[in-house]
C-alpha cells in the first residue's frame, strides 16, 4: 500500500499531497529535503518505509510504499500518472500543476485510491475525467468576468 | 494571467494563484494570503447567500491556501453544502474538501455522512465514486459505521457499473484495513473471490488488494482464491503484449495486475493441488525465459514493468523457499542484474539477494557473487546501493569466507558515508564475533574498528569485546599485548584508551615479563593519554591505576603520586575527586592481602544476548538480525564454562564476641572506597539495554562491601584456585533436613539477613541480596567451641529438577574452623526458571573426632527473585482481569498467627519482594501488591491482594500469576508469614 505521494519542486515547494495514512505534519518536511541526482538510484529506504522518486523537469515525483511492496511498479505508477496529465494537459509543465491543483489531484484519485492502484488503463482513467469536464460544461452558466475580477 | 487554467476556469483563483506566485518575499505572501482568508471570511458570513459557483471558488481557495502550508480553520460547512450541489464539478470540490481537512464535529459529520448516503444511493455511478472515494480519503471509524455494511453490496450487486466497483473494492479494503471489526463477512465474500474472473481488468486489478488484504487475516476462508489467481496470471503470463489492449504497459501485459497477484499467492504456501501447482511453476519459469528474452522495447518503462514482475516472481519462489531449481535460477538471474548498468536494478538485485541469502537451497549460489558484490560496495557511486551491498555482505557471510568479508568492511570503513558507519561497525563486530575461530583475531578487529571508526564505535561494541576477553583466558595475555601495541600510536581514540586501560588494568601482568612493556612503561603510557580524555575515561583510568598498584607493587609509589596530586584531589568534577581519594586511602590503608582481593581480576560475566546485536536490531527492527543468534550461541556459552572464577570467599576472624557472624549492616565507611559511579561504569557492561539495570554481578563495589569487613589474616590469592566441584554429591550422599528445616526457612522468606541455625557446636548465619534473577549469598559458619573443627565441608544440593531451575556456585571453605572463629563462604545464585522447592545446604564436619552432619534448606525462595512493580489502580484491575483463569489464581484463608498489625504486615510484603500500591483497594485495610519473578527463561507477573479481617483474626490472601504452580507457591509461602 502507498503510505503518501508528494509532489514538490526543485525548490522543495509543495504541489501537492496525498496522504493515505495519517502521518504527523513534521516528518514530510524531512521528505522534502530529498537530494536526489538523476543518475542515483530512485530508491531510498526512509524509517520503515521505501521511498520512490523520479524527477521529471522541474519536479520530484516521491512516493513511499510499505517493506513488502514492488519498488519498480511504483515507479512505473509514476510514469504512468504523468502520462496522463501530459495527455490531458497537453505537454504538461510544473504551472498547469500548480493552476490546476484540484484536477492534477482528481486524476491521481482516478489511478489510486487509498493507496491502492484503483486503474491503470490510461483510457478508463482520462474517461472518467472527460467525463466529467463535460458535466459541467454542460452545466456552467457564463459569469460576469469583472465580479470575478472585483472579488479577486 | 497565464491560460493554463482548464476545464471549469475559475478564473478568481487563477488570479489569486498569479498574485501568491507574483509576491516577492514570504512576508509578502502571507500578507496576501492573510487578506484573502478576511475575504473569504467575509463572503461566508455575509448576508448576501453566495451560489454554488463562488462557493466552490472560495473553497477551492482554501484549498489552494492550505496547501501552500497554513491552517484552515473553517470553510466546513460551506464545503458540506456543496457536496448535496447537483452540479457535479462543485460536488466534487466539496468532497475534496471535505477530504483533505476532515473536521470531527459531529454535526457536521451527520451532514457529510447524509450527502455521501444520498450519492450512494443515486444511482449515478460518477456520483457514487466521488462519495467512495471520500470514504476510503477519510477513513474514519465513524464512516466506518455508518457504511462499512452498505459497501460490500454495492461491490457484488450485479447492476453496479465497472467503475463503482473498483472503487467499493478499494474503499472497503481501507475500512476493513482500519476497522475490521465493522465489515461484516457474509455471502458478499465468495463473490468477491470471483472477481478474480471478472472481465474488466480494471475490476480485477482493484479487487486483488482487497482479496489480498482479506486473504492475510482469514487465510483459510479464502483458499479458493489460490486456483483463480494461478489462472489468471498464466493467462496474463502467456498472453501476447497485444492482447490486453489498454491494459498493456510499453509491450508489457498488465504489469500491475501481475504484480498484485503474485502478491495475492504469496499469502499462502505452494498450492496443494498437484494441478494448480503446475501451472504456477510454468507461470514461474515463463516469467524467468522472458527475462531473458531481447526486449520488445528500448525504453525503459517496458524494461521496469517486466522486471517488476520479475523482481515480484523471485520474492514468490523465495517464500515458497521449496523449489531449489528456481531458488538458483533467481539467484542467477540477480547475479546478471548485480552487474546491469541501471542502478535501480543492481539495487534491488542486492536486496533481493539478501533474502535469497537465508535460504538453504540458495546461500551457496549467493556465495558465488561475493566478489561482484565487494566490487559494488568499493565502486557504487550511490550510498544507498553500498548500503544494500553491506547487507548482502552481511548477509552472505559465514565461516567460510568472514575472514574475507569482514576485512572489505573493515576497508570500506575507512571511507564510509558517516550515515551508515555506525551500522557497519556493528555489523562487522557481530560478524567478527561470530565467526571468530581464534579469538585474536576477534580482538584485532574490534580494535582495528576503534581505529578506524573510533567515533563510531558505541558503548556497546566495546563493551562486549571486554567482555570476550574476561570470559576467555587464551585470549587476554594476545589482548594485553595488542592494545598495548595500539596504544603506542600518537594519537588514538578515546575509546581505544578505554578498552586500553581497562584490558592493562586486568591483564597488564601477563606482558609485564617483557621489559618492552614492563610496569611502569604501561603506566606511562596510558598516563600519557589521560589528560587528553574526556572525564569518563579518566575515571576509567583511575580505577585502572589502582588495579596496577595490586598487579604491580613497584608502581605504588608513583601511582600514589599521581592520586594525590591536586589535580585529581581536588579536581572539580566529583566522580573523579573521590576516586582519587578513595584509591589513594585504600592504597595507602589496606593491606597487600586486602588489596589483592579488593582489585580482584573481574569474574567472567554472566552470558546474555550479545548487546551488540540487540542494537542492530533495534537500529533495523526485528528479524534483521535474528539469523545470526544461533551460531552465536554456542560460541558464547563455552564462555562462561571456561571462564575463570575468582571471587574469594573465605576469611576467617578470630574473633571471641558473641556475634559471631558479624551481621552488623555496614562496614565504617572510610572503608569503603567505592565510589557509586564504579558500579555505573562496569555494571554497564552486563546490560543489554541503554538504560543500565542495577545487577547484582559481582562488581568491585559488592565485593569491598563483604571483603573488607574483616580484616584477613591469610592470603586469600591461596584461597582463589579451585570452585567446587563439578559434580555435586547426590542428594542420596546427605541426611534428609532436619525437622525444624521448613519452619527455619519460613523466617527467611520476608527477610534476607539473620542467623539460619544455631545449636551447641555451630551457628550459620545468613546475608544476601537479590537483583533481578541474580542472588549473592554469604554464609556465616561460626565455631562456637573452643576446639577446632576439622573437615569442614559445606555443600549445597539441588535435588531433582531444581538443577535446572536455580544455578548455585559456590566455594569451598578451608577445611578447618578454630574454636571461636568464623568462616564465610558466597554463593552466587542464578534464577533460570521458576522452583518450588529450596537447595539444600549439607554442612559436615569433625567435632573432637565425631563426625557431625547438618541438611538445611537454604533460604532461597521464588519470591527473592521478586521485583516490585508500581502501577495505577485502573493498571491493576485490569492486569487482574487479564489473569482470570481459575488455574492462575491462589487463594488462602487462614488463621492469623501473629498480632494484626498493619505496619508489620507492610514490612513482610515489601520484604515478600512485591510492591505495595496505596489507593487500589477500594478498602484502606487491604493490601495490594504487585511485582515481577525475574528468572532467567521467563518474568512472572504477579499480583496479589490480601485482607485482613480484624474481627474474626483471619486473612484471606489472594494470589495471580501468569504461571499456575506459581500461584500457588507464592500463596502457600506467604500465608505463612502471618
Amino acid at each position: 500500500m502507498m503510505r503518501f505521494m508528494l509532489l514538490f519542486s526543485r525548490q522543495g515547494k509543495l504541489r501537492l499531497q496525498k496522504w493515505y495514512l495519517a502521518t504527523s505534519d513534521k516528518e514530510w518536511k524531512t521528505m522534502v529535503v530529498l537530494a536526489h541526482k538523476p543518475k542515483m538510484c530512485s530508491f531510498l529506504e526512509w524509517r520503515d518505509l521505501k521511498v520512490v522518486c523520479k524527477r521529471y523537469a522541474s519536479l520530484y515525483f516521491c512516493c513511499a510504499i510499505e517493506g513488502q511492496d514492488n519498488e519498480l511498479i511504483t515507479l512505473e505508477l509514476i510514469h504512468r500518472y504523468v502520462e496522463l496529465l501530459d495527455k490531458y494537459f497537453g505537454s504538461t509543465c510544473e504551472l498547469d500543476i500548480i493552476f490546476n491543483f484540484e484536477k492534477v489531484s482528481f486524476i491521481l484519485d482516478e489511478v489510486l485510491m487509498g493507496g491502492d492502484v484503483q486503474d491503470t488503463s490510461g483510457k478508463s482513467v482520462l474517461k472518467a475525467i472527460k467525463q466529467a469536464d463535460l458535466l459541467q460544461e454542460e452545466v456552467e452558466s457564463p459569469h460576469s468576468v469583472l465580479g470575478e475580477m472585483g472579488l479577486a | 494571467m497565464p491560460a493554463v487554467s482548464k476545464g471549469d476556469g475559475m478564473r478568481g483563483l487563477a488570479v489569486f494563484i498569479s498574485d501568491i506566485r507574483n509576491c516577492k518575499s514570504k512576508e509578502a505572501e502571507i500578507k496576501r494570503i492573510n487578506k484573502e482568508l478576511a475575504n473569504i471570511r467575509s463572503k461566508f458570513k455575509g448576508d448576501k447567500a453566495l451560489d454554488g459557483y463562488s462557493k466552490k471558488k472560495y473553497v477551492c481557495k482554501l484549498l489552494f491556501i492550505f496547501l501552500l502550508g497554513h491552517d484552515i480553520d473553517f470553510g466546513h460547512m460551506e464545503a458540506v453544502n456543496l457536496l448535496s450541489s447537483n452540479k457535479y464539478t462543485e460536488k466534487q470540490i466539496g468532497y475534496l474538501f471535505i477530504s483533505v481537512l476532515v473536521n470531527s464535529n459531529s454535526e457536521l459529520i451527520r451532514l457529510i455522512n447524509n450527502a455521501i448516503k444520498n450519492d450512494l444511493a443515486s444511482r449515478n455511478p460518477t456520483f457514487m465514486c466521488l462519495a467512495l472515494h471520500c470514504i476510503a480519503n477519510v477513513g474514519s471509524r465513524e464512516m466506518g459505521e455508518a457504511f462499512a455494511a452498505d459497501i460490500p453490496r454495492i461491490l457484488v450487486a450485479g447492476d453496479s457499473m465497472d467503475s463503482v466497483k473498483q472503487s467499493a473494492a478499494l474503499c472497503l479494503l481501507r475500512l476493513y484495513k482500519a476497522s475490521p471489526d465493522l465489515v461484516p463477512m457474509g455471502e458478499w465474500t465468495a463473490r468477491v473471490v470471483h472477481l478474480l474472473n471478472d472481465q474488466h481488468m480494471g475490476v480485477v486489478t482493484a479487487a486483488v488488494s482487497l482479496i489480498t488484504c482479506l486473504c492475510k487475516k482469514n487465510p483459510d476462508d479464502f483458499k479458493t482464491c489460490i486456483s483463480l489467481a494461478v489462472s489468471r496470471l498464466s493467462r496474463i503470463v502467456s498472453s501476447a503484449s497485444t492482447d490486453l489492449q489498454d491494459y498493456t504497459y510499453y509491450f508489457v501485459p498488465a504489469p500491475w495486475l501481475s504484480v498484485k497477484l503474485l502478491r495475492l499467492l504469496q499469502c499462502y504456501p505452494p498450492p496443494e493441488d498437484a494441478a494448480v501447482k503446475g501451472r504456477l511453476v510454468e507461470c514461474l519459469e515463463t516469467v524467468l525465459n522472458k527475462a531473458q528474452e531481447p526486449p520488445k522495447s528500448k525504453k525503459v518503462q517496458h524494461s521496469n514493468a517486466k522486471n517488476a514482475i520479475l523482481f515480484e516472481t523471485i520474492s514468490l519462489i523465495i517464500h515458497y523457499d521449496s523449489e531449489p531449481n528456481l531458488l538458483v535460477r533467481a539467484c542467477n538471474q540477480l547475479g546478471q542484474f548485480l552487474q546491469h548498468r541501471e542502478t535501480n536494478l543492481r539495487y534491488l538485485a542486492l536486496e533481493s539477494m539478501c533474502t535469497l541469502a537465508s535460504s538453504e537451497f540458495s546461500h551457496e549460489a549467493v556465495k558465488t557473487h561475493i566478489d561482484t558484490v565487494i566490487n559494488a560496495l568499493k565502486t557504487e557511486r550511490d550510498v544507498s546501493v553500498r548500503q544494500r551491498a553491506a547487507d548482502l555482505l552481511y548477509a552472505m557471510c559465514d565461516r567460510s569466507n568472514a575472514k574475507q568479508i569482514v576485512s572489505e568492511m573493515l576497508r570500506y570503513l575507512e571511507t564510509a558515508d558517516y550515515a551508515i558507519r555506525e551500522e557497519i561497525v556493528l555489523k562487522v563486530a557481530i560478524l567478527a564475533e561470530k565467526y571468530a575461530v581464534d579469538y585474536s583475531w576477534y580482538v584485532d578487529t574490534i580494535l582495528n574498528l576503534i581505529r578506524i571508526a573510533g567515533d563510531y564505535v558505541s558503548e556497546e561494541v566495546w563493551y562486549r569485546v571486554l567482555q570476550i576477553v574476561t570470559n576467555r583466558d587464551d585470549v587476554q595475555g594476545y589482548a594485553a599485548k595488542t592494545v598495548f601495541e595500539a596504544l603506542q600510536a600518537p594519537a588514538c581514540h578515546e575509546n581505544m584508551v578505554k578498552v586500553g586501560g581497562y584490558i592493562l588494568g586486568e591483564f597488564g601482568n601477563l606482558i609485564a615479563g617483557d621489559p618492552r612493556s614492563s610496569p611502569p612503561v604501561q603506566f606511562s603510557l596510558l598516563h600519557s593519554k589521560f589528560h587528553l580524555c574526556s572525564v569518563a575515561t579518566r575515571a576509567l583510568l583511575l580505577s585502572t591505576y589502582i588495579k596496577f598498584i595490586n598487579l604491580f607493587p613497584e608502581t605504588k609509589a608513583t601511582i600514589q603520586g599521581v592520586l594525590r596530586a591536586g589535580s585529581q584531589l581536588r579536581n572539580a568534577d566529583v566522580e573523579l575527586q573521590q576516586r582519587a581519594v578513595e584509591y589513594l586511602t585504600l592504597s595507602s590503608v589496606a593491606s597487600t592481602d586486602v588489596l589483592a582481593t579488593v582489585l580482584e581480576e573481574m569474574p567472567p560475566f554472566p552470558e546474555r544476548e550479545s548487546s551488540i546485536l540487540a542494537k542492530l536490531k533495534r537500529k533495523k527492527g526485528p528479524g534483521a538480525a535474528s539469523a545470526l543468534d544461533d551460531g552465536r550461541r554456542d560460541v558464547s556459552s563455552n564462555d562462561i564454562n571456561g571462564g575463570v572464577e575468582p571471587t574469594p570467599s573465605t576469611v576467617s576472624t578470630p574473633s571471641p564476641s558473641a556475634d559471631l557472624l558479624g551481621l552488623r549492616a555496614a562496614p565504617p565507611p572510610a572503608a569503603s572506597p567505592a565510589p557509586a559511579s564504579t558500579r555505573n561504569l562496569l555494571v554497564d557492561v552486563f546490560s543489554d539495554g541503554p538504560a543500565a539495570q542495577p545487577s547484582l554481578g559481582p562488581t568491585p563495589e559488592e565485593a569491598f562491601l563483604s571483603e573488607l569487613e574483616p580484616p584477613a589474616p591469610e592470603s586469600p590469592m591461596a584461597l582463589l584456585a579451585d570452585p567446587a566441584p563439578a559434580a555435586d554429591p547426590g542428594p542420596e550422599d546427605i541426611g534428609p533436613p532436619i525437622p525444624e528445616a521448613d519452619e527455619l526457612l519460613n523466617k527467611f522468606v520476608c527477610k534476607n539477613s539473620g542467623v539460619l541455625f544455631e545449636n551447641q557446636l555451630l551457628q550459620i548465619g545468613v546475608k544476601s541480596e537479590f537483583r533481578q534473577n541474580l542472588g549473592r549469598m554469604y554464609l556465616f559458619y561460626g565455631n562456637k567451641t573452643s576446639v577446632q573443627f576439622q573437615n569442614f565441608s559445606p555443600m549445597v544440593v539441588h535435588p531433582g529438577e531444581l538443577q535446572t531451575q536455580l544455578a548455585v556456585q559456590t566455594k569451598r571453605v578451608a577445611g578447618q574452623v578454630d574454636g571461636g572463629a568464623q568462616v564465610q563462604q558466597v554463593l552466587n545464585i542464578e534464577c533460570l526458571r521458576d522452583f518450588l522447592t529450596p537447595p539444600l545446604l549439607s554442612v559436615r564436619f569433625r567435632y573432637g573426632g565425631a563426625p557431625q552432619s547438618l541438611t538445611l534448606k537454604l533460604p532461597v525462595t521464588i519470591n527473592k527473585f521478586f521485583q516490585p512493580t508500581e502501577m495505577a489502580a485502573q493498571d491493576f484491575f485490569q492486569r487482574w482481569k487479564q489473569l482470570s483463569l481459575p488455574l492462575q489464581e491462589a487463594q488462602k484463608i487462614f488463621k492469623a498467627n501473629h498480632p494484626m498489625d498493619a505496619e508489620v504486615t507492610k514490612a513482610k510484603l515489601l520484604g515478600f519482594g512485591s510492591a505495595l500500591l496505596d489507593n487500589v483497594d477500594p478498602n484502606p485495610e487491604n493490601f495490594v501488591g504487585a511485582g515481577i519473578i525475574q528468572t532467567k527463561a521467563l518474568q512472572v507477573g504477579c499480583l496479589l491482594r490480601l485482607e485482613p479481617n480484624a474481627q474474626a483474626q483471619m486473612y484471606r490472601l489472594t494470589l495471580r500469576t501468569s504461571k499456575e504452580p506459581v500461584s500457588r507457591h507464592l500463596c502457600e509461602l506467604l500465608a505463612q508469614q502471618f
